[in-house]
């Protein structure tokens, strides 16, 4: 739905894209823990940090940030000046590791979009074509961490550039890695050890237990009625229910001692090759010759 | 005492008595460089690529603040050079930034835990031969989906380097230092730590759901593809191991064969030398080192088959830790369908 306004004699329109943008952003966590390094070593007299933003984009439109280098900038009240070779020479480098990353936009910390940051802005769409900038509020305005982005689109009256206009884009912050990472890792400000197998086992099944207890009680309430029950979560719960295969008791037995006995027969074999290596290392350096 | 480590003149560091610094004990990561190295590794996998490792030491801490990752090479030669200027130029860009411009060690990914190399231990050296204390991270990125995240820092330890540099493996030297296969590499233990300012926005940003993608990796039942390429691996390791036992076996049996010429020819020798006494003539010398009998014989290097054990051993381990990790999840597949 475009509006137009017309001005006075001549046919001129003032442009005015109010259509959403067919794009989307998608961002990893690697790109935040970066802005975020970069942003506690800026320089003292620095206010933010800007950076270019590398990554891909798919063939509908949904734009992966991969990843990210800081560029030094100066910024005063009324201009703003970028390192334009560093700029180049990183993404050079960049490229050499990874060709398939190109530039996709840049970032700033701070809320909301500034004055100085239209005229980065067409820097770097000179660079690409419709770049993203995203803004990453490291002062925590309002009490909330917000990461946003933006497309920018001109507002042009005939020929000439007016302004431009910044529209928000959905942003999803594509935290699989991390999770995979494990928060407990990434969250706190410090953590002794990474977790090994058996005690990452530990918590998971924990996590599991508590779960289950949670379900076990929901139902137990709404059957006792002390809760209402709602249906879809009635669904979910038959659903994963039935999921669970159907065996008659002597073929899970069967499959269950199976697996078993191939796992211990797996510790045996590891143990017996552990004590080979040290007969064998023995026999190596303890033989003397003569 | 404090230890800076990047700040020391020329002349400071002539000057001054070699101190003695203290054991490294532990390596301090930064989130940032856990998450950067397990996403380059985890995009060129199953090849393998290394990456340089920067922060600081201080003290019996290693600190490693930032990472970024090395190109691969396809033929080395030409791209030497190439290597070397992408290194100070990376080195140069990050220091204009305020991050950390020190190197402290190089990170690599590995399949399956197959890493120990003699290469390792070149380039462990070139790294000692320039700073003082360095570290190799090992990250696996084939064991991320089992839920595990598999970061190992090694380095090697001290009495092996020393060895190593002599460049003499025999048997004696060897059970002289008590330098056995467990000594070669050395363990040290990885915290994480994190800015105020990540873990406020991490803290915002944990999604609601009570799973994570990690309970999902670690619970999942199939196990036996990883199981089934441990086991191929240990296989091959065992062959290879078997081979540098045969070399072995082959050294002693020409020993003692060459001993057993030499005791027949110094017999040889001596009759000689009584038959000359009787005529009057000059005893002949009881050694004649141009003769090929007494060339003495090259005791092979024991370093491959250190290496192979180790090897093996860590197959050994995760094939252990899978193993465990397996019963618990047997059990709780009974327990639930008892219910």
């Amino acid at each position: 739905m475009a509006t137009a306004a017309a001005t006075s004699s001549k046919q001129t329109v003032l442009q005015y894209p109010g259509a959403a943008p067919s794009v989307s952003a998608r961002i990893h966590p690697v790109v935040l823990f970066n802005i975020c390094d970069a942003f506690v070593r800026r320089p003292d007299q620095a206010g933010r940090v800007i950076g270019t933003l590398l990554g891909s984009t798919s063939s509908d439109g949904t734009v992966e940030i991969k990843n990210s280098y800081v560029v030094p900038h100066n910024e005063s009240a009324d201009q703003v000046a970028l390192d334009i070779d560093y700029h180049h020479n990183m993404f050079v480098s960049h490229q050499k590791v990874n060709p398939k990353e190109v530039i996709v936009g840049w970032f700033s910390t701070g809320f909301g979009v500034s004055g100085g940051s239209s005229l980065i802005h067409e820097f770097y769409s000179r660079e690409v074509q419709n770049p993203i900038h995203l803004t990453v509020d490291s002062g925590f305005t309002n009490g909330e961490a917000s990461i946003k982005a933006y497309v920018s689109a001109s507002l042009t009256l005939g020929d000439r550039q007016l302004a431009a206009h910044f529209q928000e884009i959905p942003l999803d912050m594509r935290l699989i890695e991390a999770e995979r990472v494990g928060f407990d890792l990434l969250k706190n400000t410090s953590v002794d050890k990474i977790p090994n197998d058996l005690e990452g086992m530990e918590s998971s099944m924990e996590r599991l237990y508590t779960l289950i207890n949670d379900v076990y009680k929901y139902v137990d309430d709404v059957v006792e009625g002390r809760v209402q029950g709602d249906n879809n979560i009635g669904r979910f719960i038959a659903e994963a229910l039935a999921s669970l295969p159907k065996l008659s008791p002597t073929a899970f037995d069967k499959v269950f001692n199976d697996k078993i006995q191939d796992n211990l027969s797996l510790v045996y074999l590891s143990s017996l090759t552990r004590t080979q290596l040290s007969i064998a290392e023995k026999l190596n350096t303890a033989a003397q010759i003569l | 005492m404090a230890n800076p480590a990047t700040g020391r003149s020329f002349l400071q560091a002539m000057t001054s008595v070699e101190e003695v610094a203290p054991p490294l004990r532990v390596v301090q990561m930064e989130g940032l460089a856990v998450l950067k190295i397990i996403k380059h590794c985890k995009e060129f996998s199953p090849a393998l690529v290394t990456g340089q490792l920067l922060g600081l030491d201080v003290g019996s801490v290693l600190e490693v603040t930032n990472c970024f990752p090395f190109p691969t090479r396809e033929e080395d030669e030409e791209l030497e050079a190439d290597g070397a200027n992408y290194q100070l130029e990376m080195m140069r860009c990050l220091r204009e930034v305020n991050v950390d411009n020190n190197t402290v060690g190089w990170y690599q990914s590995t399949l399956l835990g197959s890493f120990q190399t003699a290469e390792l231990i070149e380039t462990f050296m070139n790294y000692q031969e320039n700073i003082r204390r360095c570290v190799c991270i090992i990250y696996d990125p084939s064991r991320s989906n089992q839920g595990v995240v598999a970061l190992k820092a090694l380095r090697l330890s001290d009495s092996f380097m020393d060895l190593y540099r002599s460049n003499n493996f025999n048997g004696e030297k060897l059970r002289e230092k008590k330098l056995s296969w467990v000594n070669v590499f050395e363990e040290i233990p990885i915290k994480v730590s994190n800015s105020a300012l990540i873990s406020a926005f991490m803290t915002e940003l944990e999604p609601d759901s009570p799973v994570t993608q990690c309970d999902f990796d670690r619970l999942k039942l199939s196990s036996a593809p990883f199981m089934e390429r441990n086991l191929e691996f240990l296989i091959e390791c065992m062959d290879d191991l078997t081979a540098e036992q045969n070399k072995f076996q082959y050294y002693y049996r020409n020993i003692s064969r060459q001993q057993a010429q030499q005791q027949v020819w110094l017999q040889k020798r001596r009759q000689e030398n009584m038959q000359r006494k009787a005529a009057g003539e000059e005893p002949l010398p009881e050694e004649d080192p141009s003769n090929p009998i007494f060339k003495p014989i090259v005791e092979p290097s024991r370093l491959d088959s250190y290496l192979i054990t180790n090897q093996i051993s860590n197959y050994c381990n995760q094939v252990n830790g899978a193993a465990g990790q397996g019963f618990s999840k047997l059990y709780l597949m009974k327990a639930l369908h008892e219910n």
